[in-house]
């Protein structure tokens, strides 16, 4: 590593090759581009876009509650106008928000030239913006939710909402989760693989401390919400009773998935925008962040408790008092690791000299309105507070007060941050200077006095209130800083109309004198060569790094195999292993989310058959994108500088393809936990419908046992088939894997034959319905598993695999494995559970 | 400009907060011990999260305007530690002791034997409210208003008849959810002689926000009358208004939803009229009761209550009308 910088001159062609692997489609073409920073700008551009929309939605409602007795919104038209405000801004905003930013951000903070999955940013970015924008209009047809935004069953279950409405909601959200984990996988792959070398964890910027725990909690908390979803749609549609209480289900069962997921959510949004504010204080104060260790700490130490305080938003159900205290004092614990987050930020603002900036006045506006939410944030921990503000307007400012200040104003600090890393122009200081204080006045304005109302017993999500309980007067104080708040947006928008003009080819460079890889110079195909990495602050220790990555003088100067690429690091010490060649724009990952979408909408109205067929194409689209990955050694080793020499590409678990399959069973493995959750649930509190108290056969053994066995069986086939893949013997490789498919597909049909032979339908209790879900969630992977077998075989049939040349077939083999293991638990859950328990 | 607005701000901050102590819905406006021990903690939590807000904002513009040269202290982590670490773990497990001390749920073992249970179940967008005897059998139904001896630690057995709502009187308790599948029992022991307005505090679709209640303490005596006057049938209408409007009852069917007790009108799908008109209000809060209320409720409840289950009846008009409102106002 010490030969570098190298300071021989660099070949004239190579910078050119680089600029033209890279260049970027134009025109209308432009929309197939792959790349993080173009698909980074789309991205952030939507999320704003539906921030605005639900801005708009929130006026509305303001208009309406301005005085007593208003008719301005009807009562229907209410309820659906808040129901849209709050999903658009927690699922179309502000979590998409944050992860475009991500996806923006993160390649260009650790340079790399991309993130390791650009298509499937591309396909998460699309199936959004499609499915996002369709979801709002639902309101135009008087067809969107009015269930509220956590959708409380039985409120929201087929009896007390029959029409199609709840079903956008239940599709349409459940579809933009799946576009978020996609963006998670990228995001986790990303901070752990894709570094410049030498950026150990130890110099890992904390933005990315931050969204590598973003994305685990994406990963573990999205799946409870994702199942949920499918049990209450699968409710509405088949009527399995998982929410019906005469049935043996629990309307609480939801509310402990929804929150599983929705607490941590709270903090998903919250956490990146920490890490904004720990990059920007420091450049803007010219001095090292202070107390490092201690603010990594306390991102991951949020990470986990945030999965313990679920339970606050249940405080009013009617728990036991143990239960209550224990929820109470994590939902306390969790301002704790937010306490030295603040402190730090003081203290580095107090260790250096902080320059009044726009982005600045932002952080200084999230400090005080944060810590404010915070400490009423701990006041609504305390339950026998919480039973007197839980669902009335002091829970509606405190969350506006950390959701707004906590994630929005640090947001809007990085748009100005960043801004110039994008754009040819840097934003307006002067007019940026116009939007946060009229964002910040505007917003203290319109929420303080919610805390006053609530005090005064107005609940939240009511359409009207009577005059003569004194409401009047706040709610209008409330309203006219609505407006104001809304006017300071406005100002942001004309900023960006007029300053902000991206993908020009250049930007206005470093203009805040930061310290870190993404102020580097460069171009789409982001840094010339990829320096080493010695410090926190690598353009502050290293004076001429900027100058000397721009000349080439480090890793990776040019495009050596012809093809875009970047550097495959290890995950802790970011050593180079090997270079992934990269795809370039293509409409395939574009067409398939489109179709997704389509898939999915079509669902929703219940247009079955071209709603199938939508869902075929978008497959097809799918597997002709995969067809293009898992390249083998298509190139020989290549020097990259410093001496060091990469293979091109890998399979086995160094690739960034296994890692993303691991992530990949870790998200399947929680909506898996979350159905057992949902099992033990409803069967603590339905004990007389499981089969003791009915008399219900269960299955006879030789069924489970049957199935087990072939379970077992068919891992075995894949693991023979593995082996014979490693001596290239083909036939054996397409054999075993049809016979482990079919094993695989024999398994669940025993059980679902064990099933029905006692006459137990799905319709019959909350235990027919848990017992079948099991079966279903197994059917998914069966389904899942079955096509992935019949593209590996055309992979092989086709030449394209072989013992160098195998991650497909090792991606398949770890879902089949993770399947088998899922399938064998499920098993012995519903077989041996009601026999032993 | 925005110092000004700020100053403003400030005077009308505290106006602000004195307002939020009283009225008929205000958790600071306690009519009960329960509601006196949350909203003394609700001040002191006020009071001690300013203090610290504006140490921290006063700690923050101190370091903002501190001079170029670096004060040593700010260097150090170990303030970071203390003021992040040990001071929020001290101050929040005090509070947590706090706060669970005056936690109810569950039912504390100290607590005196109820007086007598109160049955009521949340319905699309009413509260159905059944006294319940000695051994549970029910005494009698009304609808949308509590009465309760004041001292007398009663309980209230909350129940769903559809979806999920949630039983708030912020004068006299913290808001329990009524859940499908779920009996959830809050004890209520009123302090003082006075009436509370409560509302569903769970939104419940539609009309959730006209699902409001009244709860009234009375001295024991006052108590006893009015239990024994509910449980009495209806009275005989004493005159020929009164008798034309109960015959018009029983004629159109009123009585499929509705019973009165002391007439064949028996139905349960709608509230108990039995003594409709000595209610405080008709419509779950919506309206006072009154004649004319009672006349337009009748002929376009949707109008008044958007969703409302009851249907229309545009066929009573004129003479008819006004005596059906007038028997029922008189069912007191």
């Amino acid at each position: 590593m010490s030969r570098l910088p190298d300071p021989r001159p660099r070949p004239p062609e190579e910078l050119e090759q680089l600029q033209e692997v890279w260049r970027q489609p134009g025109g209308w073409r432009l929309a197939s581009a792959v790349n993080n920073t173009y698909v980074g700008v789309f991205y952030i551009g939507t999320a704003l876009l539906f921030f605005v929309l639900a801005g708009i939605l929130a006026l509305l409602l303001r208009i309406q509650l301005a005085v007593p007795e208003n008719d301005f919104l009807s009562q229907a038209t209410y309820n659906q106008v808040f129901t849209m405000h709050g999903t658009m801004m927690m699922f179309l905003f502000a979590v998409p928000a944050v992860e475009a930013m991500g996806v923006y951000l993160l390649p260009n903070m650790q340079a790399a030239r991309d993130l390791p999955f650009p298509r499937l940013s591309a396909y998460a970015f699309w199936a959004y913006a499609v499915g996002g924008l369709a979801f709002f209009c639902s309101l135009f047809f008087g067809l969107a939710p009015d269930g509220g935004w956590f959708m409380y069953p039985p409120l929201t279950s087929s009896e007390h909402s029959p029409g199609h409405n709840t079903d956008f909601w239940l599709l349409g959200i459940g579809f933009i989760e799946i576009s978020a984990i996609a963006g998670a996988i990228e995001i986790l792959v990303g901070v752990l693989r894709t570094r410049a070398p030498g950026m150990t964890l130890d110099k890992l910027p904390i933005y990315s401390w931050a969204m590598l725990v973003f994305a685990v909690m994406i990963v573990f908390g999205f799946p409870a919400v994702i199942l949920g979803t499918a049990l209450l749609e699968i409710e509405r549609s088949f009527h399995w009773p998982f929410f019906i209480a005469e049935k043996g289900g629990d309307p609480l069962l939801w509310q402990h998935l929804f929150w599983f997921f929705g607490h941590p959510e709270v903090y998903i949004i919250f956490l990146p925008a920490a890490g904004f504010v720990s990059m920007i204080l420091p450049t803007m104060c010219g001095t090292r962040l202070v107390a490092h260790r201690w603010v990594v700490l306390a991102l991951v130490a949020t990470g986990f408790i945030a999965f313990g305080v679920w339970v606050h938003h249940m405080f009013t159900t009617g728990l036991p008092k143990l239960s209550l205290s224990f929820f109470s004092a994590a939902s306390m614990a969790v301002a704790v690791p937010s306490g030295i987050q603040v402190f730090a930020w003081i203290a580095t603002i107090a260790k250096g000299r902080l320059r009044l900036t726009v982005p600045s006045l932002f952080v200084l506006g999230f400090l005080a309105i944060f810590t404010l939410g915070g400490l009423t944030g701990v006041m609504v921990a305390m339950v026998p507070f919480d039973g007197q503000t839980h669902d009335t307007f002091f829970v509606v400012a405190h969350f506006h007060y950390v959701l707004i200040g906590g994630m929005v104003f640090p947001l809007f600090a990085a748009f100005y941050y960043w801004a110039p890393t994008a754009s040819r122009r840097a934003l307006s200081e002067r007019l940026g200077k116009w939007c946060f204080g009229l964002m910040f006045v505007g917003f203290n304005i319109a929420f303080f006095p919610q805390h006053v109302a609530g005090l005064m017993g107005m609940p939240r999500r009511v359409w009207t209130y009577p005059a003569e309980l004194g409401w009047g007067w706040i709610n209008m104080t409330s309203t006219v800083g609505a407006f104001i708040l809304g006017l300071g947006a406005l100002v942001f928008l004309i900023d960006l109309a007029r300053n902000f003009r991206p993908f020009t080819g250049g930007n206005a460079g470093n203009v805040w004198n930061a310290g870190t890889l993404e102020w580097l110079p460069g171009g789409n195909y982001a840094t010339r060569s990829i320096p080493i990495v010695t410090s926190l602050e690598p353009l502050w220790d290293q004076p001429d790094l900027a100058r000397e990555v721009d000349e080439g003088r480090y890793y990776l100067p040019g495009a050596p195999t012809g093809r875009r690429e970047t550097i495959v690091t290890s995950a802790i010490a970011a050593e180079p292993q090997y270079l992934m060649q990269m795809p370039g724009p293509g409409w395939p990952a574009v067409l398939a989310a489109w179709f997704t979408a389509a898939f999915f909408l079509l669902l929703t109205v219940k247009l079955v058959t071209p709603a199938m067929v939508c869902g075929v194409i978008a497959l097809a689209l799918v597997l002709r994108w995969m067809w293009d990955t898992d390249l083998g050694p298509a190139h020989p080793p290549v020097d990259i500088g410093g001496g060091i020499v990469l293979p091109v590409n890998c399979s086995g678990p160094m690739s960034h393809s296994w890692w993303a399959v691991v992530v990949l069973i870790l998200v399947a493995g929680a909506v898996f936990a979350s159905l057992l959750f949902s099992y033990f649930f409803l069967w603590t509190v339905s004990p007389d419908v499981w089969p003791a108290a009915t008399g219900q056969a269960l299955p006879g053994a030789e069924w489970p046992l049957a199935a087990a066995a072939l379970l077992v069986l068919s891992s075995a086939l894949v693991w023979w088939a593995g082996r014979r893949l490693e001596a290239d013997g083909h036939w054996s490789v397409r054999l075993g894997l049809a016979a482990a498919a079919v094993a695989l597909a024999a398994a669940l049909a025993a059980e679902l034959a064990g099933q029905r032979a006692t006459g137990l339908s799905p319709t019959d209790s909350g235990y027919g319905a848990v017992v079948y879900m099991m079966a279903a969630l197994q059917g998914l992977f069966v389904a899942t598993l079955g096509i992935m077998a019949l593209y590996t075989l055309a992979r092989s049939l086709a030449g394209l695999l072989h013992r160098h040349r195998r991650a497909t077939f090792d991606n398949t083999m770890l879902l089949w494995h993770y399947a088998v293991g899922q399938g064998l638990i499920a098993l012995a859950v519903v077989h041996f559970g009601p026999r032993v328990l | 400009m925005r110092r000004h607005t700020f100053t403003r701000f400030a005077e009308a901050l505290p106006a602000a907060v004195l307002a939020a102590c009283s009225g008929p819905q205000s958790p600071l406006d306690a009519g009960s011990d329960e509601a006196a021990g949350i909203a003394i903690l609700s001040w002191v939590m006020f009071a001690a999260a300013g203090l610290i807000l504006v140490a921290v904002l006063a700690l923050a513009a101190a370091a903002a305007r501190a001079p170029a040269e670096q004060p040593r202290w700010a260097t150090r982590e170990g303030w970071v530690v203390a003021a992040g670490l040990v001071f929020p773990i001290v101050m929040l497990s005090a509070l947590l002791a706090w706060g669970l001390s005056i936690t109810g749920g569950g039912g504390g073992a100290s607590s005196p034997p109820a007086a007598f249970r109160i049955a009521v179940a949340g319905e699309q967008w009413w509260w159905r409210v059944t006294y319940l005897g000695p051994d549970g059998s029910a005494l009698f139904s009304t609808a949308n208003e509590l009465r309760l001896p004041i001292g007398q630690r009663v309980e209230v057995d909350l129940t769903s008849a559809d979806v999920i709502h949630s039983f708030w009187v912020p004068g006299l308790a913290g808001k329990l959810d009524m859940i499908p599948g779920h009996v959830n029992t809050l004890p209520l022991v009123a302090g003082r002689a006075g009436t509370w307005r409560g509302q569903c505090a769970e939104y419940c679709g539609g009309a959730h926000a006209l699902m409001a209640f009244t709860v009234t303490a009375l001295p024991a005596p006052d108590f006893e009358r009015w239990m024994a006057a509910q449980a009495a049938p209806a009275a005989e209408p004493d005159n020929a208004e009164g008798r034309r409007g109960r015959a018009l009852f029983l004629a159109s069917g009123c009585g499929a939803c509705h019973a009165v007790r002391g007439t064949p009108a028996s139905g349960t799908i709608g509230p108990d009229l039995t003594h409709v008109g000595g209610r405080p209000t008709i419509g779950a809060g919506l309206l006072p009761t009154q004649r004319g209320t009672l006349a337009a409720w009748i002929v376009d409840p949707g109008h008044l209550k958007p969703e409302v289950r009851m249907p229309p009846f545009p066929v009573f008009r004129g003479e008819d009308l006004r005596a059906l409102a007038a028997w029922l106002e008189s069912l007191r």
